[in-house]
C-alpha cells in the first residue's frame, strides 16, 4: 500500500516504543453508582485492544473516557507525546479537545448527520475542524468509501442506507480525520444479524492495516480474532486482561469462566 | 343585498388589500424575522447551566406569556411617551411584536434542540468540534426541521395579532377596514370582508408550511 493511501496509519514503531495510550486509575459514578472503580488501560500502538463483559459492567464508560465524552471524577489518560489528561483537576477544553484530536470514534447508533450527505458526512470534520482544503478532502473521502463499498453512495442520505451501510460511512467518517486512535463503541449492536458481517469485515481490515484501536464488543469470536489484549470487566473493575488465547480460552478467574459459560450456553 | 353594497365592497377591497401589502405582512415578516433572532438568544440563555442566565430567560418568557399583546403594545406606544421617550407607530409595533415572538418561540426553539439525539452532540464533539461549532452546524439544522410546525403556527398568529397594531394608528389591514366602515356605516359587511382577508392569507401560509415540511422532511431519518 502506497504511504498516501488515506486508509493507512501512521507507521507504528519499534516493538519496544512507549503505548500509544495509557489511562490510569479511572473512576467514575452516576449519583450514588460506582461505574468505575480504578480502571488502568495500556494501549500499545499498532495493537487491538477489545473490552468485553456483562452490560453495566463499565466498557462503555472507559471507552467514553478516553476521548472525554464522559468526565472521569478521577484518572489520567495520557497519549504518548501528549499532554497528561488528569480528570481529578478538572480538565479544560483544550485538554478535552486534544484528547478529540487523536482520536475518532464509531457509535452504536452511528450517529450520522441526518442532514449531510453521506460525502459530507465524512468531509465535514476534515474541512471544518481540520481545515483542510475541499478538494483533497473530498477525494480522499471518495477513495475511502470506495475502500468500503460505498463509493455509488457519496450524494445519497443516511436515511436512504441500511444499517450496515450507516455504519461504514460511520467508520469512514471516523477514518477521515486520520486519527491515531479509533475507539469503536459495540459497533455491531445495533444491526440486523445480515448485516454484522460487512461491518466488521471492514474492523478486520482496518486491524490487519496496523491501526490502533480500543473496541467494545459483545462478539467474541470477532473479538478473539482481530484482537491483541481482550479486557475482561466486570462491576467496573478490570477482572483480567492478556491475549485472547487466555483470556477467552484459559480464563483464570472465576468471574470470566462464568461469563464465557453464559454466552455459551445460549 | 343592494347593489351599492356590493360596489362598496369592490370599492374597498383595493384598500384593505393594499392595507395587507404595505402593513399587515411586512409588519407581521419583520417582526417575525426579529423575534426569531431575540428567541434563538433567549432559547440558548434558558438553556445555559449558569443560573443567572437561565433565569434571566425564564423570567422574560414568564413577562411576555404572562401579559396580554394588547398591554405591551400600549406600554410601548403610550406609556413610554410618559418618561420622555416617544416611538413612531411603525416601530413601536415592530418592537412589541417582535419582543412577543421572541417569548414564545424560544420556547419552541429550546424544546426543538433538545428533542435532537444526544449522540448527534457527541458525534460533533467526536470529530474534533467545539460546542458552539456542533450547536451551528449539527443541532440547529435538525432543529429548523422539528421548529417549522410550531414556528408556522406562531407566524399565523402573528399574522392575525398584528390587527391590534390598529389601535396605535398603524394603517394596516383592519384599520383600512375600520376607516371604510365608520365612512360608510357598513360595519357587518365591511369586517367581513377584512377578516375574509385575513382569512385567505392563512390559507396561503398553511400551504406554504405544508410545502416546507416536505422539503426539509428529505433530510430526516425516518
Amino acid at each position: 500500500m502506497s504511504p498516501t493511501d488515506p486508509l493507512m496509519p501512521e507507521p507504528a514503531d519499534a516493538a519496544n516504543a512507549p503505548p500509544l495510550l495509557t489511562a490510569r486509575g479511572i473512576r467514575k459514578s452516576f449519583g450514588d453508582v460506582e461505574v468505575l472503580k480504578s480502571i488502568d488501560l495500556t494501549v500499545p500502538r499498532g495493537d487491538v485492544v477489545a473490552l468485553i463483559g456483562p452490560s453495566g459492567s463499565g466498557k462503555t464508560t472507559v471507552l467514553r473516557s478516553l476521548n472525554g465524552l464522559e468526565v472521569p471524577e478521577a484518572g489520567t489518560v495520557e497519549f504518548s507525546g501528549g499532554d497528561v489528561v488528569d480528570f481529578s483537576q478538572s480538565p479544560s477544553k483544550r485538554q478535552l479537545a486534544s484528547l478529540r484530536d487523536r482520536s475518532a470514534m464509531v457509535f452504536q447508533q452511528f450517529n450520522l448527520f441526518p442532514h449531510r450527505t453521506v460525502l459530507e458526512n465524512v468531509i465535514e470534520g476534515p474541512v471544518q475542524v481540520q481545515k483542510r482544503p475541499k478538494a483533497e478532502a473530498t477525494a480522499d473521502a471518495r477513495a475511502l468509501l470506495e475502500r468500503v463499498g460505498l463509493g455509488a453512495k457519496a450524494d445519497a442520505y443516511p436515511f436512504e442506507l441500511s444499517g450496515g451501510q450507516q455504519q461504514r460511512v460511520g467508520i469512514v467518517r471516523a477514518l477521515a480525520l486520520k486519527p491515531q486512535l479509533l475507539l469503536f463503541d459495540e459497533p455491531t449492536s445495533a444491526l440486523d444479524p445480515e448485516l454484522v458481517g460487512d461491518v466488521l469485515d471492514v474492523i478486520r481490515e482496518l486491524a490487519t492495516e496496523g491501526w490502533t484501536m480500543v473496541l467494545v464488543t459483545h462478539e467474541l469470536t470477532f473479538a478473539s480474532h482481530v484482537a491483541d489484549t481482550i479486557v475482561f470487566m466486570d462491576g467496573g473493575v478490570v477482572v483480567e486482561s492478556g491475549p485472547p488465547s487466555e483470556v477467552l480460552q484459559n480464563p483464570r478467574e472465576a468471574r470470566t469462566k462464568q461469563f464465557l459459560h453464559r454466552l455459551l450456553d445460549r | 343585498m343592494t347593489e351599492s353594497l356590493w360596489d362598496l365592497l369592490l370599492r374597498s377591497l383595493l384598500p384593505i388589500v393594499g392595507g395587507a401589502l404595505t402593513g399587515t405582512i411586512p409588519l407581521a415578516l419583520m417582526s417575525f424575522v426579529l423575534g426569531l433572532i431575540i428567541a434563538l438568544g433567549i432559547a440558548l440563555m434558558r438553556l445555559s447551566r449558569i443560573l443567572i442566565v437561565s433565569g434571566l430567560a425564564r423570567g422574560y418568557i414568564s413577562i411576555i406569556r404572562g401579559t396580554p399583546l394588547l398591554v405591551q403594545l400600549f406600554v410601548i406606544f403610550y406609556g413610554l411617551p410618559s418618561i420622555g421617550i416617544l416611538v413612531d407607530p411603525w416601530p413601536s409595533a415592530i418592537i412589541a411584536f417582535s419582543l412577543n415572538v421572541g417569548g414564545y418561540a424560544a420556547e419552541v426553539i429550546r424544546a426543538a434542540i433538545l428533542s435532537v439525539p444526544k449522540g448527534q452532540w457527541e458525534a460533533g464533539y467526536t470529530i474534533g468540534m467545539s460546542r458552539a461549532q456542533t450547536l451551528v452546524r449539527v443541532i440547529l439544522p435538525q432543529a429548523a426541521r422539528v421548529s417549522v410546525p410550531p414556528l408556522s403556527n406562531t407566524f399565523i398568529s402573528l399574522v392575525k395579532d398584528t390587527s391590534l397594531a390598529s389601535l396605535i394608528l398603524v394603517t394596516e389591514l383592519f384599520r383600512q377596514a375600520q376607516q371604510i366602515a365608520a365612512f360608510s356605516q357598513e360595519f357587518m359587511a365591511l369586517y367581513i370582508e377584512a377578516a375574509v382577508v385575513y382569512w385567505v392569507i392563512c390559507l396561503v401560509l398553511s400551504s406554504a408550511q405544508s410545502v416546507l415540511e416536505k422539503r426539509l422532511d428529505r433530510y430526516v431519518a425516518h
